[in-house]
């Protein structure tokens, strides 16, 4: 059976430079497609896939990963803002990897764009007031 | 066209006062002239909305029967350690303050969930707090313990006071090493990641008066949602600072001690804050109005983000080793433009105060100000100016031999 999932992987600073995903393809027969990569403050590497391939396969690529220190977590869980809580500082702004805040340069309110969250998880302890929110 | 207070008032009292905001003003002073615009406007408004830590509530909270006597003793409100160095049925809870178990900073960065900041914004909301006391017992107070609910609406004095807020200006945070750090100023991250500012700039109380001219102990201000008023200057108020042209500080210079009745504020303006990696804390939203008295006073109030500067402070080096380095000059405007330019690299800035809720601050008190509900107030007694010569000193330590 042929599985085809959305995953974030967190890489360890050590790792970074390694090239564990290329390995999926040649070890497993898995294929993938980065949605998005970058290195938060941390230098920890950032990444979220899409994998596919058998599902044999697939299990042991996963396997392997976590074997070699890498962190999977599924893009089921959703970033929530609350709005009575946000305050519209800004502070997440800079926080942010994917650029998913948005500072309105005339009203200055500060726009939250889901669509550009990857479930990262950066900017819930960052955020002040806690206006951030993780739903499973 | 001198005007006084006297006559501002009962320009309110009979609806015609014109009451605008330090962001409208600007505007208005560029079309009219400075002269035309101080014969016109009366009031100038304005606010800020940020993380102010020296702000603490004090409380009475009745006696219990049998009498037990808190001072002295121990108190804690949703386990957060309340202070307990006054008489029998008051405590005084700071916003800084955690409760014994939180892990603080044991795992670095720590994440400071709950605090003080946290107790007084869900008391002014109005929720049920947990107050656990304990006590050594005297002839008169002789109760050891007490555990009890207790709300905002049954107690009889609940009173905010805060110490230093509304600074005059502030540094500019960036981190030059090669770690991200986590401090009173948010997460900066390393090599120059990113730079956070935390003033509302333009809109700011002091930075429109900035020689104290109309803004002194006894007025009235917009404080945490309700009226409040300022009682002193702040602890570290230092007028004495490297000011432009116009009068505007250059760096952090004075700062307000504000006081208020706790009950008639909201948990909208009185926000619990967690920093990460450095502790609780909470947001504060104040406003103040500033008379026009005359010209210059006006002239004050017109200052743009694009004329107000401070200094970028390396917070990984010469901020805790208070060493008087900076790393550059930066105008509220260039923060405010989303990047700064710094040693050649253009580094991303944030802001840790709220301009929009700054905006709403000065349009509330205009507001206020318009339909009668706040009066202006003469004060008392000015703020120390430059002339007191008060400096900010630090601490001479004086090592203890044994
Ligand atoms: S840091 Fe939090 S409160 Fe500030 S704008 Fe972002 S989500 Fe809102
Ligand atoms: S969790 Fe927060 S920091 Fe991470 S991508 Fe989503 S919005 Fe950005």
């Amino acid at each position: 059976m042929a599985v085809s999932k959305r995953i974030v992987l967190h890489f360890p600073k050590r790792m970074v430079d390694r090239p564990i995903v290329c390995r999926l393809v040649k070890d497993y027969d898995l294929e993938f497609n980065i949605l998005k990569a970058s290195i938060t403050p941390e230098k920890e590497g950032l990444m979220i896939l899409e994998l596919s391939g058998e599902q044999g396969e697939y299990d042991k690529g996963i396997r392997y990963l976590t074997k070699s220190g890498v962190e999977i977590q599924s893009l089921s869980q959703d970033v929530l803002r609350n709005e009575e809580r946000c305050t519209h500082c800004g502070a997440c702004i800079t926080i942010c990897p994917t650029g998913a805040f948005e500072l309105d340069p005339i009203t200055r309110w500060v726009n939250f764009h889901d669509e550009k969250c990857l479930a990262c998880g950066l900017c819930i302890k960052a955020c002040p007031p806690r206006a951030m929110e993780v739903h499973f | 066209m001198a005007k006084t207070i006297a006559e501002i008032n009962e320009k309110i009292k009979q609806g015609k006062a014109v009451v605008v905001t330090a962001e409208e003003i600007i505007g208005i002073a560029k079309e009219k002239g400075i002269k035309k615009a101080a014969q016109e406007v009366d009031v100038v408004t304005t606010g800020t909305f940020g993380p102010m830590c020296s702000s603490g509530a004090y409380l009475n909270i009745g006696h219990s029967k049998p009498r037990i006597k808190l001072g002295g003793g121990r108190a804690y409100l949703n386990d957060v350690p309340a202070y307990t160095g006054l008489a029998a049925a008051d405590i005084f809870i700071g916003s800084n303050a955690l409760p014994d178990d939180d892990p603080r900073n044991k795992i670095h960065p720590g994440e400071f969930n709950y605090g003080g900041g946290h107790v007084i914004e869900e008391l002014v909301a109005g929720k049920d707090i947990r107050l656990v006391a304990t006590a050594y017992g005297t002839d008169c107070y002789p109760r050891k313990r007490l555990e009890t609910w207790i709300n905002i609406k049954d107690l009889n004095e609940v009173v905010l006071f805060n110490i230093r807020n509304a600074y005059q200006n502030y540094n500019v945070a960036a981190n030059t090493s090669d770690r991200t750090i986590y401090t009173y100023m948010g997460v900066l991250r390393a090599d120059l990641g990113n730079i956070n500012f935390c003033s509302a700039g333009q809109l700011s109380p002091l930075l429109n008066d900035p020689y104290y001219k109309t803004i002194g102990i006894g007025t009235k201000i917009f404080l945490g949602g309700g009226i409040g008023f300022v009682a002193w200057h702040g602890t570290q108020h230092n007028p004495n600072v490297p000011r432009t042209e116009n009068g505007v500080p250059t760096r952090g210079a004075g700062a307000l001690c504000v006081i208020g009745d706790l009950k008639q504020m909201s948990p909208k303006w009185l926000v619990g804050t967690s920093m990460l990696g450095y502790g609780c804390t909470i947001t504060v939203g104040i406003g103040v109005p500033i008379p026009i008295l005359s010209e210059e006073i006006l002239r004050y109030t017109t200052v743009t983000d694009a004329e107000i500067f401070s200094a970028i402070v390396d917070y990984s080096d010469a901020y805790p080793n208070l060493k008087p380095d900076i790393l550059g000059e930066v105008s509220y405007a260039q923060l405010k433009s989303g990047k700064v330019t710094l040693q050649g690299r253009e580094v991303p800035t944030a802001s840790l105060s709220s301009y929009p809720r700054a905006v709403e601050i000065a349009n509330t008190l205009k507001e206020w100000i318009l339909s009668g509900k706040l009066l202006l107030t003469e004060p008392v007694a000015p703020l120390p100016g430059v002339e007191s010569g008060i400096t900010f000193k630090p601490l001479n330590e004086r090592p203890i031999e044994e």
